[in-house]
């Protein structure tokens, strides 16, 4: 008898459970059924009734069903949270195709990013950076260059003086001079900085413009080591497929002098209009420092030799960012800004 | 330099490559290729023809009908030029061929014209007659071309060749009915060809140190040695039957020999004017030269082949037949032979008479000894200038010319001498007149050539490379540099004034031998640290903080106006006017050295605000220029200044954020003080700071004063801020230390207080900071309030105060006692506290 009410109690109380759709509901079956005055106390009271021996029998199926009724009730609460949580979370729902919030954020200049990545590759060679006067000395701008005062690429270079002797420089090689001045050898260094020359504004040209000077002076470097270093850094720069070609060419203070060429970042070198079919694009002066040049800075060009390089930033920026006018480098119009 | 490559195979007869082949190499071995220009480009079916008769069009008066004979058949061509008659020879473009321009000689398209069969007012026409323009070229390569008609051939071009004239002044030919029928024109034959147009021009890139490639020879000597074929000279020694002497017809004296090493004359009698051969016309028309008659051409000629000027003198206006060359007078007028009057001075060298100048040394000669169509007897001056004087001179006198762009460069005197008797012989040559035997000069000793000590291994050494020393040998051989086995020194020709030392003899090898040969290695010895400067870290971290904020880096010119003090408000006497000026400017808005970042930034505002750019925000790293004392006797000091600048969204205190950041990003431990005395006459009187830390003031900020703003063109409100980096170094740094994190309770006390209008922040804020203790950790503003239920002339102010002891848990007592005496300190200051 006992065990066909308790199956009935047990029947009953899962059938509420599986109807509940709230706690409140969930929480009445349990005091209807396991609190004090519940279903279950009830029939614990008609245990008097029952035999002595019979009686641990009849508590364990009591506690038993008990038990089975604690876990529906557990069971059913963890269902009904979930579904709950679920019918919230539901309606929590939100568009995530709308704009996003975001901090104002600032851009980089063309010319710093191209800059940065110079530095970044250079001082991964160990070369250390540094800068020098913009306002500089006749002397260290040409002469210690082997640049003499009739020199004819002094009026190549279109200088804009301050007066005799002090000018606005109008090449970063000046800093190869205060670095061998210094008389720290080995040196491995790259100097970025402005330079000016007296051209008038237009999409190539500007009055003043960047440049990034490299010297390297120690015992034994050689025109290989120069060419090494150049390719290693256009591979670096440009891609690792780029090819690099040197071209003889003439700088005062280095002899053998070159041009550096890059295949065409666009067509690969087959020729296109980017580099005017040539397949080739020009980079960079570079050369072996004239051993005069060595001599006047106080390096003993017997025991020294070094190499040298110079690179137009604006050209790698441009270039590498296919901007076609060089005007906007300095009109800081934040639309183009923007684009870095 | 341009020159037509047929001129250039007259001096290395065996070389044979296509235009690429020349340009790629020619440019590997140094000497580079800038422009190449065929000049038969789209010209294509064009032969030869001649008129056979001409008839009126039945519909047109002003067109003619004509049958042409084009060799293998007669073909009728209708045409409007005016100068066609019956017998003429003229070049006719066929069917289905092509022609360069039109006849109005403007650009040329770039795939030329097509001509097609065809018919002008009903009358067919199988082809065309081309004028001179049609085919690509002007009437200043082909003088004697008709303005606006048909080019018209002549029945013979007489010689076409050095060798054919040669060979007709050898045998006494050159003005006889042989010589002018020789090379006949006949119906058919390639026309492009006998203009001379089956030629490719070449435009070169020539390094200032290769005097020696400004002439047509130099660059036939690289070529030369580049494809490995023998060069040939022009071979200039006098004919052993010239007679006469020099030396009664002229005398030669130097005065400033420092301005003039050498100075050769040689005199041609008998001259006779008249147009010079169809080769030399052609050639120098491919140099873009005009042919003018055969004097002025042999002189040009000489010029592109020696690349030595030269000048000629009509000997019979040469006073006292005397050349004196000599400094002219200060204040000298002198009229140049384009008829100007010129001002000399001192340092110009004038070629004179035995009574008076004559010319400008190499630079322009003078009216007065113009060389006219009557001239008898000729003087031909070629001399050694000094190249720097030329070069000043000519910047002094603003004469430029073809002349001085040379002699500028510093000529050796042996081409000088060479230059003078290819002239006499080229006017023998060509019948133009009778060299008298010898040179007259003046001539200062001519620097012995140069030796350079030779060593294989150093030069390996040097260029990384293991070539042995008879590959290098050989390529010195094949530049005509001598090597004196004995001496172990190689001997340098004279046209070769840039190789001096071991490492251009290095060059040498390394061009030769090919730049792309040698290989390709990395330095070696030890391994060096890398790195930026402290400095470059610093304003690497102001980009950081900038751009964390939202401001964008710009770059502005280092130079302006003096005039932008004025914009800017600057006191007469502020020390920012004393700036450096350049001496040279591009002008007056680039006459000056910036002293301050403010224009370049207010500049870059108003052009974005000008564009409609909403909420612009910038910044630069900007150089300032400050000179310790004008004129200038030292470099000036050069300061790096961050400077921002922004107008849109944020306001005075987005400014202060964004310093404050770079401040903590810089690892400056100093409190950030902020105080309203910057006195900036730019800036909004109230809303303006001077940034100070550590008592040093690094910079200033504010908003734009109204009146600036306006100037520059920028509506609404505008920040800036400068900071200056130098200032601000000393008090940064990268050095983390860590504290703990604090294990006891904090205590939170709030103080609301009513606080007189002129009381500050700052002031609040020290009195806090000091009052507070050791156990103040941290203090803030969380209210402030100014209105109607506030009591006129005070506003209302809420701080709260964090206590915190490190190694215990505060007792109320202590905390009491602080507060009191900050309450202490800020009643001091007139506060009245609202609990």
């Amino acid at each position: 008898m006992f065990k066909e009410e308790l199956e009935k109690i047990r029947r009953e109380a899962q059938e509420r459970l599986e109807q509940s759709d709230s706690v409140e509901k969930i929480n009445e079956i349990r005091v209807s059924v396991l609190g004090k005055k519940g279903s279950l106390k009830d029939i614990l009271k008609g245990m008097k009734n029952v035999p002595a021996q019979e009686r641990p029998q009849v508590g364990q199926m009591v506690n038993d069903v008990r038990v089975q009724i604690e876990d529906a009730i557990a069971q059913a609460q963890k269902e009904l949270e979930r579904r709950l949580q679920q019918e919230r979370l539901a309606a929590e729902t939100i568009d995530v195709t709308l704009p996003a919030k975001r901090l104002p954020m600032g851009h980089s200049h063309p010319n710093v990013i191209a800059l940065k990545e110079m530095e970044r590759i250079f001082i991964g060679m160990g070369y250390e950076v540094i800068e020098g006067p913009e306002v500089e000395k006749d002397y260290y701008n040409f002469e210690a260059l082997n640049i003499p005062a009739d020199h004819p690429a002094k009026d190549e270079q279109d200088t804009f003086y301050i007066n005799g002797d002090i000018l606005l420089r109008t090449q970063t090689s000046s800093t190869q001079i205060h670095a061998m001045e210094s008389g720290r050898i080995p040196i491995r260094m790259i100097a970025p900085g402005r330079v000016y020359r007296s051209d008038a504004v237009d999409a190539t040209h500007s009055p003043t413009f960047h440049q990034v000077e490299g010297l390297v002076v120690d015992k034994g470097i050689t025109f290989a080591d120069l060419k090494g270093t150049l390719d290693d850094f256009a591979k670096k720069l440009f891609g690792e497929e780029t090819k690099t070609r040197f071209r003889p060419h003439h700088f005062p203070f280095t002899e053998p002098s070159a041009e550096m060429d890059v295949s065409c970042f666009k067509c690969g070198g087959t020729g296109c209009g980017f580099c005017k079919g040539e397949g080739w694009i020009e980079i960079l002066g570079c050369g072996m420092v004239h051993p005069h040049v060595l001599e006047m800075s106080g390096i003993d060009p017997d025991e020294y030799s070094g190499f040298a390089f110079g690179v137009g930033l604006e050209r790698i920026a441009l270039l590498n960012y296919e901007i076609d006018d060089m005007r906007l480098l300095y009109e800081n119009d934040i639309r183009f800004l923007k684009q870095f | 330099m341009n020159t037509p490559i047929s001129w250039l195979k007259a001096y290395v007869p065996g070389l044979a490559c296509t235009d690429r082949e020349y340009n790629d190499r020619m440019t590997m071995t140094g000497t580079k290729v800038d422009g190449v220009a065929r000049l038969d480009k789209n010209l294509e079916k064009i032969v030869v023809g001649r008129v056979l008769s001409i008839e009126k069009h039945p519909d047109a008066d002003k067109l003619i009908v004509c049958q042409v004979d084009v060799g293998n058949e007669t073909v009728q061509i209708v045409t409007g030029a005016p100068n066609v008659f019956e017998g003429a020879l003229v070049p006719v473009v066929l069917d289905g061929g092509r022609v360069a321009g039109g006849h109005d000689g403007g650009p040329l398209p770039e795939n030329g014209i097509p001509i097609k069969a065809g018919k002008l007012r009903g009358v067919p026409s199988a082809g065309m007659m081309c004028s001179i323009e049609e085919l690509g070229s002007d009437r200043n390569a082909y003088p004697e071309a008709p303005e606006n008609g048909i080019y018209i051939f002549p029945e013979a071009l007489g010689p076409v060749t050095e060798e054919e004239t040669r060979a007709l002044a050898a045998a006494g030919k050159l003005d006889s009915e042989e010589a002018r029928a020789m090379n006949p024109v006949e119906p058919g034959m390639d026309a492009v060809a006998l203009l001379g147009l089956r030629d490719t021009v070449f435009e070169y890139e020539i390094t200032s140190n290769r005097v020696d490639c400004y002439s047509l020879l130099g660059v036939a000597r690289e070529a030369a040695v580049t494809f490995g074929k023998p060069f040939t000279e022009p071979e200039t020694a006098p004919a052993a039957d010239e007679t006469g002497d020099v030396n009664e017809y002229i005398s030669i004296e130097v005065k400033d020999p420092d301005l003039c090493s050498r100075y050769t004359a040689r005199v041609c009698t008998d001259v006779k004017i008249g147009p010079s051969p169809w080769w030399m016309q052609r050639r120098l028309s491919a140099c873009g030269i005009r042919p003018i008659n055969n004097l002025v051409d042999i002189t040009n000629y000489v010029m592109i082949e020696y690349g030595q000027p030269m000048h000629a003198f009509d000997l019979d206006t040469v006073a006292g037949h005397k050349i004196v060359v000599r400094r002219a007078q200060d204040g000298d007028m002198f009229q140049t032979l384009d008829g100007q009057m010129r001002q000399m001075d001192h340092d110009v060298l004038m070629i004179c008479d035995a009574e008076k100048e004559i010319g400008i040394a190499g630079i322009m000669g003078g009216e007065n000894s113009k060389i006219t169509d009557d001239v008898k007897t000729v003087l031909f001056e070629s001399a050694t200038f000094n190249g720097p004087n030329i070069r000043k001179s000519a910047k002094r006198i603003g004469l430029r010319t073809d002349a001085s762009g040379i002699f500028e460069k510093g000529l050796h005197p042996t081409n000088a001498e060479a230059a003078v008797n290819r002239a006499c012989q080229l006017m023998r040559e060509l019948g133009c007149g009778t060299p008298v035997r010898g040179i007259a000069e003046a001539c200062e000793p001519i620097p012995p050539r140069a030796r350079i000590a030779f060593d294989a291994a150093q030069i390996n050494a040097f260029l990384g490379t293991d070539y042995d020393e008879k590959t290098m040998l050989d390529i010195f051989g094949k530049l005509e540099m001598e090597y004196d086995a004995e001496k172990k020194e190689i001997v340098v020709p004279y046209f070769r004034q840039d190789v001096k030392a071991m490492c251009d003899l290095a060059e040498e090898v390394a061009r030769f031998t090919g730049y792309e040969n040698i290989p390709m290695t990395l330095p070696g010895g030890s391994s060096m640290m890398g790195g930026l400067t402290y400095k470059m870290r610093i304003q690497d971290k102001a980009r950081e903080a900038a751009m964390f904020n939202g401001f964008s880096e710009a770059m502005t010119y280092s130079f302006e106006s003096p005039k932008v003090f004025d914009r800017l408000l600057f006191a007469e006497d502020a020390p920012e006017r004393k700036a450096i000026r350049i001496s040279n400017p591009l002008g007056e808005d680039f006459s000056m050295m910036r002293t301050t970042p403010l224009h370049g930034m207010l500049t870059s505002l108003s052009t974005n605000y000008n564009r409609r750019n909403k909420d612009v925000r910038l910044f630069e790293l900007a150089n300032v220029y400050i000179p310790k004392e004008l004129p200038l006797t030292e470099l000036p000091d050069e300061r790096s200044m961050f400077c921002l600048g922004m107008y849109g969204e944020g306001d005075f205190f987005t400014m202060k954020g964004v310093i404050e950041q770079f401040f903590e990003m810089s690892g400056i431990r100093e409190k950030m003080v902020c105080d309203p005395a910057a006195g900036r006459p730019f800036l909004h009187p109230g809303r303006q700071a001077l940034v100070k830390a550590g008592g040093d003031t690094l910079g200033y900020f504010g908003e734009v004063h109204p009146d600036v703003a306006g100037a520059y063109g920028i509506g609404g409100r505008a920040y800036v801020a400068v900071i200056d980096l130098q200032s601000v170094l000393p008090h940064t740094s990268f050095a983390y230390h860590y504290t703990g994190i604090a294990k006891y309770p904090a205590v939170s006390r709030d103080i609301s207080m009513l606080v007189p209008k002129p009381v500050t922040a700052g002031q609040i804020e020290a009195i806090i900071a000091q009052r507070g203790g050791k156990i103040l950790e941290s203090y803030s503003l969380f209210d402030i309030y100014e209105g109607v239920q506030v009591r006129a002339g005070f506003k209302s102010m809420a701080y709260n105060l964090v206590f915190r002891h490190k190694e215990k848990t505060l007792e109320e007592a202590e905390i009491l006692a602080a507060m009191k005496k900050v309450l202490n300190g800020l009643e001091s200051l007139g506060i009245e506290l609202r609990s």
